[in-house]
């Protein structure tokens, strides 16, 4: 019986095949990745000081598991790629990545974050704590909006990075509402939103990375992460109107 | 009293929430292109209201009849039964989902989602897990609709009865209702935390007003709905609607929604029955009565059979669609998830609902041919399932 099935879908692998090429480059569409809001205090602190300061917060989906753990994470390859492309500016990023923490308990930390760190940038990375528990979604748009006016009122920009796209759980846990709550509020507040969840899904669906894989290797979750962090790069680039150098492509 | 039970059964609710439950079922399957087909693309309600408002509307005729000759005790303990067999089989469904999740837990590691997968703390808690899951304050995903669906019958006794003395106060009562909600934010709590999906505060607007349109009251809006000016209300909602959900799939139009309007208008909130989502519902209703009438021919036809035969039975039929949605995902995940097996996931999904609908209904067909003699219009033989 397995045959037949197996047999069966090795034909319909034909017929999607034509989109399962595999390709080499974790490329995002500009559609998927660039919007209308700018970073117009990163676009300042780089044109005065030469320096950007950018603090990555969020959950353990922020973070890579085993010893290489944290330089192979999405923050630290975005540092990695802003110096490439930046070679002009020191580009320094900390991050704080807590795991179990909902939007509202994260936002109460901001005030400690800003005063000792003092990041022209803050990245936010949330949503999937909150889904996973079931906030009531209008909790965790307050939560949301109180953070994000919390870091502009303090001189920082924001980015908004929303779930990954996970699609064996998706028959788990509903996350639709807290995606659309975070689409709310970065377009309400103007903040640029890291569509994690579209963008994961396209390098899926392009077969750059196959996300429905089951296996222990860190080489997905790795190159997942290279990806991300080279990405955001190309966003916070964009939104702040900087000028990339060319001539260096990142590792 | 004012009693207006129509006799013969109006096709157009079975075809409608037949095809309702297709919809539902499609939608139920993430990462389906197939999605693109349903009606939550192109407007700000989708199936669900539709089958709220149709349950609302056959509960009415069905048990309005009951009531009407046996009275009140007769008529409320059948529908108390009725929301027995419906708890029943959400815990049934509740079961079926909990061995997928444990199937997930134990087959799938990727260091990707280490966070994702923590969701699955809860199975190790399965006595705090399984008891809320029996007083229905746990939160399957997808399984939001039968919750809901007891609540409302628990609650429909009483509004039966105010229904048929007075069916203008007991429609008021139910406003009152959804507006107090609106001021207030009434709902159940959920376990571990939040509130049910579905919000019975605000929803039972649409199963009432499904039951008053039921005895009477659609009667009574005929004229209205026959008004060139209401048509050209209703379709000019549906355009607005329609071009607000496009700037959802565009966001880079999302410039073109006025700021103000944005303000105003979200979040749009299903929870709670949003406004919008009820006045869209009312506009599809009211397009949909004025160009398919009660006497359609089509209704007849064979190719509208399949949808009418899985509206009879709704009940059997939405459950089915939330075990074939597990089904189908996991089959995707399992073997392969291409737009190839996406629709073909979808198109034996409905095709298996017609097929069970099909035979239920050939049972119901061999059973009264030859059992007891016929029984008076009851929920589960008119086909009016509630």
């Amino acid at each position: 019986m397995r045959n037949i099935v197996a047999a069966f879908l090795v034909m319909l692998a034909g017929i999607g095949g034509v989109r399962a090429q595999q390709s080499e480059t974790c490329e995002v569409p500009g559609y998927l990745l660039f919007g209308d809001s700018l970073l117009e205090r990163v676009t300042a602190a780089v044109a005065k000081d030469h320096a950007l300061k950018i603090a990555v917060i969020g959950t353990a989906s922020s973070t890579l598991s085993g010893s290489g753990g944290a330089r192979d994470a999405y923050p630290a390859r975005l540092e990695a790629t802003l110096r490439n492309l930046l070679p002009s500016v020191s580009v320094d990023v900390v991050v704080s990545a807590k795991p179990r923490q909902t939007a509202e308990k994260t936002a109460k930390a901001f005030d400690k974050l800003l005063l000792e760190e003092k990041p022209k940038l803050v990245i936010w990375q949330t949503g999937t704590f909150d889904a996973m528990q079931g906030i009531d979604p209008k909790e965790f748009l307050t939560g949301l909006t109180d953070g994000v006016e919390k870091l502009q009122s303090r001189g920082a920009d924001v980015i908004l990075v929303n779930m990954q796209y996970s699609p064996r759980t998706e028959s788990v846990f509903a996350i639709g509402a807290y995606v659309d709550n975070m689409r709310w509020v970065a377009r309400e507040r103007q903040v640029p939103l890291f569509d994690r969840l579209a963008i994961m899904r396209h390098w899926n669906d392009t077969g750059a990375i196959d996300l429905y894989a089951a296996t222990k290797d860190i080489t997905i979750a790795k190159r997942v992460h290279d990806c991300v962090g080279r990405a955001l790069a190309s966003l916070i680039i964009d939104a702040a109107r900087l000028n990339a150098s060319e001539s260096k492509a990142p590792r | 009293m004012a009693l207006a039970i129509p006799t013969e059964r109006d096709l157009r609710l079975d075809l409608f929430r037949g095809i309702a439950l297709w919809l539902i079922f499609i939608d139920h399957i993430p990462s389906n292109v197939v999605n693109w087909i349903t009606i939550r693309n192109y407007g700000f309600s989708d199936a669900t209201e539709i089958f709220i408002f149709i349950s609302g509307y056959t509960a009415a005729f069905v048990y309005g009849k009951a009531m009407h000759e046996r009275g009140p005790v007769v008529a409320g303990a059948r529908i108390l039964r009725r929301a027995w067999q419906i708890y029943v089989a959400h815990i049934f469904l509740f079961a079926i989902y909990m061995a997928e999740i444990a199937y997930v837990q134990s087959s799938f590691v990727n260091p990707v989602y280490a966070e994702e997968m923590n969701v699955l703390d809860f199975m190790n808690r399965p006595d705090a897990t399984i008891i809320q899951a029996l007083l229905l304050k746990f939160k399957p995903v997808n399984m939001d609709v039968l919750p809901l669906y007891i609540v409302l019958l628990l609650l429909f006794p009483p509004i039966l009865w105010l229904l048929q003395r007075s069916a203008t106060v007991a429609l008021g009562f139910s406003v009152l209702l959804y507006a107090l909600n609106w001021e207030f934010g009434l709902n159940i709590a959920a376990y571990p935390t939040g509130e049910w999906y579905f919000n019975p505060f605000a929803w039972q607007l649409l199963f009432v007003f499904g039951a008053w349109c039921a005895l009477g009251g659609a009667e009574r809006l005929s004229r209205v709905l026959r008004s060139p000016a209401t048509t050209a209300v209703a379709v000019s909602y549906l355009l607005f609607a329609f071009a607000i959900t496009l700037t959802w799939h565009a966001p880079r139009l999302g410039y073109l929604v006025p700021r103000w309007l944005g303000e105003w208008m979200y979040p749009i909130d299903k929870t709670n029955l949003d406004v919008l989502r009820f006045a869209h519902f009312l506009a599809l209703a009211a397009v949909t009565v004025r160009f398919v009438s009660y006497d359609w021919p089509g209704l007849k036809s064979a190719v509208l059979r399949p949808a009418i035969l899985c509206g009879q039975h709704s009940l059997e039929i939405f459950c089915l669609g939330v075990f074939l949605a597990f089904v189908g995902h996991f089959v995707m995940v399992e073997f392969y998830h291409g737009v190839g097996m996406q629709v073909l996931v979808s198109l034996i999904g409905v095709l298996a609902m017609i097929a069970t609908a099909a035979l239920l209904s050939w049972y119901k067909a061999t059973e009264r041919g030859s059992g007891p003699p016929k029984r008076p219009l009851d929920a589960d033989f008119a086909g009016g399932q509630a």
